[in-house]
């Protein structure tokens, strides 16, 4: 056993981006949830995006068009489940169980042919100055775009739920989407634009994993990374600030338990690998009732 | 066609199966392929399609070839391979570990159609198996490893704690041992054949802990990549060449080629000699290919990388040759021993010098 | 703009012809994505849908439906309970895992020794396992009043990390060369859930899941539990004043959908999967949420539902095999068909009407 080889600015450094896909997969479910509107269906929309932004960037061969066309990607297949959901009713559960399986065909089909290609490279941001700040600069300040427009999305997502008439409107929606309808406001147009966006967020994850992380196509590359953005958002008790802890705590524990091991520890791993969920359901007890947004999963239908 | 020929064709195809009688006269060899993961998945499953493709072209309208992909290990695998013989496929590889029992089970209902289990250890007049000595590829990097690295430890990133993940362990130790004693393995389980985003933890890992070459049993590319954005560390490919990240950092990697087996095998059905066999071939036979090793590796490095890889394929050097002692300090193989295949098959124990233990 | 008015009741009408509908959307437009892949529609769609019950070997694929089927079906009618209640188990695939671990281990606990007793210790252990892994999401939610969906969601992972830790670990074959999984309950007499009629497809849990079926049909129509629960669903506090304790219909609702799919786990383990693995879950209890809304919640419904599902497994499965259809074709045809059926619903439960007022 040798602890002293695991460094810990290196072990930071790596947990930034090793949590940005599921972090920006869990805003994105965050803000939809936050909304009234449980969608299921994150592993299918990160997986679709995936593949939407490998398959533009290739095509043009640049990595930032390539994240936008993701998040298109992600946003169009929630509308089917927005459009299930807010307009023809449908249970939200099984149709988020639907979306997944959906994304998973479509996108195995899309990426026929883009096997064992690389995706157009995308470099490390060297901030001057504040990359050179010792310890932090290398912990903080040398990651590529992706991770710090990650970070940036949950702090523009704390600032509208908290500090805009829209983020109150959206809450709002979310507590009690019949007062909301009450008051006149849009309870089928908020919920749906929540929708495109948490689209978009896990279309924007997937590109993560397909143009930077690994950075190549495969079926099945997500492997329940959607999954786990789901625990994330529930562990956060759905406020951003506590999301990116819990996105950096679930890819802790991975990052940690295999420092451990190369540092001679034996570990028991999937023990360890548990604890993150047995934790989330911990944070669900403390927190009691009535945190979770009032309509969450409920089906809304303006009586008149 | 009404109902009722319908069930009398049913039971009459039923009890010609059962008798194994040909279910149907047919003038194209079928062969049926099983596979446990996607076509597309770039590893594992991929090779194995490859291979399929290879009989194609190699036979072209004398056989048919017919696949099934992701099948889950368990009933469905039971239902896939029963379809196919009952479609009048000749012979059927199920190409996962994890297939074995079922393999053998619709077998047994199947006497005329020939099995070929991947991997397994069980075997029956018409199931045959078969599996490459990967451990002969990982003996080739080890060696090139223990001369590449200069901080003296070695990543390798294991998928599962069974024998075929410890014997690459062992033999890219002893062959990195022999060219550089400091040499130190890291060891991590990702406890996965194929997650990228954990592979990719896993390289890095290494990596900040000092290690300079990273050697993976798991599937996917994404501590090539990882690998590639820390800068002067090297890989393998595994599994496929990978040879889109080469030069640097993958300078030479394991092939699984499967092309040779499948097309003999289907050869053998076609002329009526098949058999059951247990086949465990290594670079001699061209099952492992050794990707090319590219200029990053120094010359002279390469050319003795390659005299190993043609002595191993020559049947000149066994990467398992005493004397080796077990973790314990206990004496594996005397002085000029090779080791025994059914030793090898269930090695479940670490040579002397690396450390830590094989997760139980 | 269109109107959606609420019908006070269920359309009658509808409720039948609605899946019916899907299915011959789901035919029209996945037979557009099949012809886009180069296929011929109907030949697909026929081996899809017909195939499986009137080919010329429809009497392997028949049997079949029932082994494909029958874990859907018994958990579904378990999650129908709750989810008429308005207590939402969507944890069921954790149960299902919980309930074949604990079936598992009993009967491994006891090998090689032969008793008739085994087995019915088995079943107990499966239904008691899934029933507690079940109550635990009920239990949080009475005392504490968490949330229930994300609380069962969450133990999902963590049966899954239990699973992979007992096949590598305390369950492992001691006779299986060091590969994760456990020994093949099948092959062990007293503990194997074998086919009941040989070639028939009827195990005990094709028995149990019609047992369910029809126990849940006369609980629902005839008993008070099943007014309560329809009750609770519809008007919470008109049940509240009727007499239904909510605590003690969700321990019910959450244990009763528990024991259900820990029991479908375990016939499964026992019989058709054989073996603990660590990915023996393949999905069934998630499979199964929407099996219980395609079948409206009703236990025959579900039971069509269970077999419709069984078939585009076992139809997709020919497909690939017989007409080279990619997997990921299959999967896209069975979201499709999901989404069809969950948006034709919307005419079952209101009437569209054509207004000139622009909605709020």
């Amino acid at each position: 056993m040798d602890l002293s080889a695991i460094n810990p600015i290196l072990l930071l450094a790596s947990l930034m981006v090793a949590a940005t896909p599921i972090l920006l997969a869990a805003i994105g479910e965050l803000v939809v949830e936050r909304a009234g509107v449980l969608n299921l269906g994150v592993e299918g929309m990160m997986i679709t995006g995936a593949i939407c932004g490998f398959i533009i960037a290739v095509a043009t061969g640049s990595p930032w068009l390539g994240f936008i066309g993701a998040a298109i990607g992600g946003a169009m297949l929630s509308l089917l489940f927005g459009v299930l959901t807010q307009f023809l009713l449908s249970n939200q559960v099984a149709t988020g169980l639907a979306l997944t399986l959906f994304g998973l065909g479509l996108s195995a089909l899309m990426g026929q042919g883009y096997l064992g290609i690389r995706a157009p490279s995308f470099p490390d941001w060297h901030i001057p100055l504040l990359g050179d700040i010792p310890v932090i600069g290398p912990i903080v300040f040398q990651h590529d775009p992706m991770v710090y427009i990650g970070l940036l999305i949950v702090a523009s997502v704390w600032f509208f739920l908290n500090r805009t008439r829209g983020g109150l409107i959206l809450r709002a929606v979310g507590e009690n989407h019949d007062a909301a309808h009450a008051l006149g406001y849009h309870v089928r147009r908020t919920r749906m634009l929540a929708i495109m966006f948490g689209g978009a967020c896990a279309g924007l994850g997937g590109a993560y994993l397909s143009l930077v992380r690994v950075p190549q196509w495969t079926e099945g590359m997500t492997a329940g990374a959607g999954w786990i953005a789901l625990a994330i958002v529930v562990f956060a008790s759905w406020k951003p600030g506590r999301l990116v802890l819990g996105a950096y705590l679930f890819g802790g524990v991975t990052v940690l338990q295999l420092n451990l091991q190369a540092a001679g520890v034996a570990v028991p791993v999937e023990y360890l690998s548990m604890s993150p969920y047995l934790a989330t359901i911990a944070v669900l007890v403390i927190m009691s009732a009535g945190r979770a947004p009032g309509s969450l999963g409920r089906i809304f239908h303006a009586a008149r | 066609m009404k109902r009722r020929t319908l069930l009398a064709s049913g039971v009459a195809a039923a009890t010609l199966a059962m008798a194994g009688l040909p279910a149907l006269a047919q003038d194209k060899t079928k062969v049926g392929f099983v596979y446990v993961g996607p076509v597309g998945d770039g590893g594992w499953t991929y090779e194995h399609d490859k291979g399929r493709q290879a009989v194609e072209a190699e036979f072209g309208d004398a056989v048919e070839t017919v696949f099934v992909e992701s099948v889950p290990e368990g009933p469905d695998a039971v239902r896939v391979m029963q379809q196919m013989a009952l479609d009048g496929a000749d012979l059927i590889f199920t190409t996962s570990f994890g297939y074995m029992d079922q393999t053998l089970e619709v077998a047994a209902k199947f006497p005329d159609v020939k099995f070929e289990h991947a991997t397994g250890f069980k075997t029956a007049d018409n199931v045959g198996i078969y599996s490459a000595r990967f451990y002969e590829g990982r003996a080739v990097q080890g060696h090139i490893a223990g001369n590449l690295t200069k901080s003296n430890i070695i990543g390798y990133i294991g998928s599962f704690p069974i024998p075929e993940v410890v014997r690459g362990i062992n033999a890219a130790y002893l062959a990195a041992k022999a060219v550089n004693p400091d040499v130190e393995f890291k060891i991590v389980w990702a406890y996965t054949w194929f997650d990228p985003a954990k592979e990719a933890e896993a390289a890095n890992v290494l990596i900040e802990q000092g290690a300079d070459v990273v050697l993976q049993h798991t599937d996917s590319t994404a501590p090539q990549a990882a690998a590639q954005a820390a800068g002067n560390v090297y890989t393998f490919g595994q599994a496929s060449d990978m040879a889109e990240y080469g030069p640097m950092p993958r300078v030479s990697s394991i092939i699984d080629n499967w092309a040779p087996y499948y097309i003999a095998r289907t050869k053998a059905v076609m002329d009526g000699t098949w058999e059951s066999d247990s086949t465990w071939d290594g670079i001699g036979a061209g099952m492992v290919g050794i990707g090319e090793i590219t200029d990053a590796v120094p010359a002279d490095v390469k050319a003795s990388a390659e005299a190993l890889r043609d002595a191993i394929a020559a049947g000149e050097i066994h990467p398992f040759t005493g004397p080796v002692n077990k973790q314990d300090g206990s004496v594996w193989l005397a002085d000029g021993e090779t080791a025994d295949d059914g030793t090898l098959l269930g090695m479940n124990f670490y040579v002397e010098g690396i450390e830590g233990d094989i997760p139980q | 703009m269109i109107v959606l008015d609420k019908r006070p009741q269920p359309s009658r009408m509808w409720s039948y012809a609605a899946p019916v509908l899907a299915v011959v959307l789901t035919m029209v437009v996945g037979g557009i994505l099949f012809a886009a892949l180069g296929k011929n529609p109907v030949e697909v769609i026929r081996t899809i849908f017909l195939d499986p019950l009137f080919s010329k070997n429809a009497w392997f694929y028949r049997p079949q439906l029932l082994i494909k089927g029958a874990p859907l079906v018994l958990i579904a009618v378990g999650l129908s309970f709750g989810f008429r209640a308005g207590i939402w188990n969507i944890g069921a695939e954790g149960q299902y895992i919980m309930g074949a671990l604990c079936g598992a281990a009993v009967g491994l606990a006891f090998y090689p020794m032969e008793s008739w007793l085994i087995f019915p210790l088995m079943i107990m252990a499966g239904a008691i396992g899934g029933a507690l892994w079940g109550l635990i999401p009920g239990l949080l939610k009475v005392r504490f009043g968490t949330n229930e969906i994300l609380v069962s969601l969450m133990l999902v992972y963590v049966a899954e990390s239990l699973l992979a830790a007992m096949a590598l670990g305390p369950l492992k074959n001691p006779e299986g060369m060091g590969f994760p999984g456990s020994r093949n309950l099948s092959q062990y007499p007293s503990a194997a859930n074998l086919e009941l009629i040989s070639g028939s497809g009827m195990h005990w849990g094709v028995v149990a899941a019609l047992i369910a079926v029809i126990f849940a049909y006369v609980l629902l129509a005839r008993h008070m539990f099943g007014f309560q629960v329809r009750l609770a669903g519809q008007a919470p506090r008109a049940a509240r004043f009727a007499g239904v304790n909510p605590a003690r219909m969700i321990l019910i609702c959450m244990g009763l959908s528990g024991a259900l799919a820990g029991l479908a786990g375990m016939f499964e383990v026992s019989g058709p999967a054989g073996q603990v693995t660590i990915d023996f879950n393949v999905g069934y209890g998630f499979t199964a949420i929407i099996v219980a809304f395609l079948g409206r919640l009703h236990p025959v419904g579900i039971l069509l539902a269970g077999a419709v599902m069984a078939l585009t497994y076992i139809g997709g499965g020919i497909a690939q095999s017989n007409l080279g259809l990619p997997a990921a074709a299959i999967s896209l045809l069975q979201g499709m068909l999901l989404f069809f059926l969950l948006a034709v619903d919307v005419l079952t439960n209101y009437r569209v009407r054509f207004s000139n007022r622009v909605a709020a």
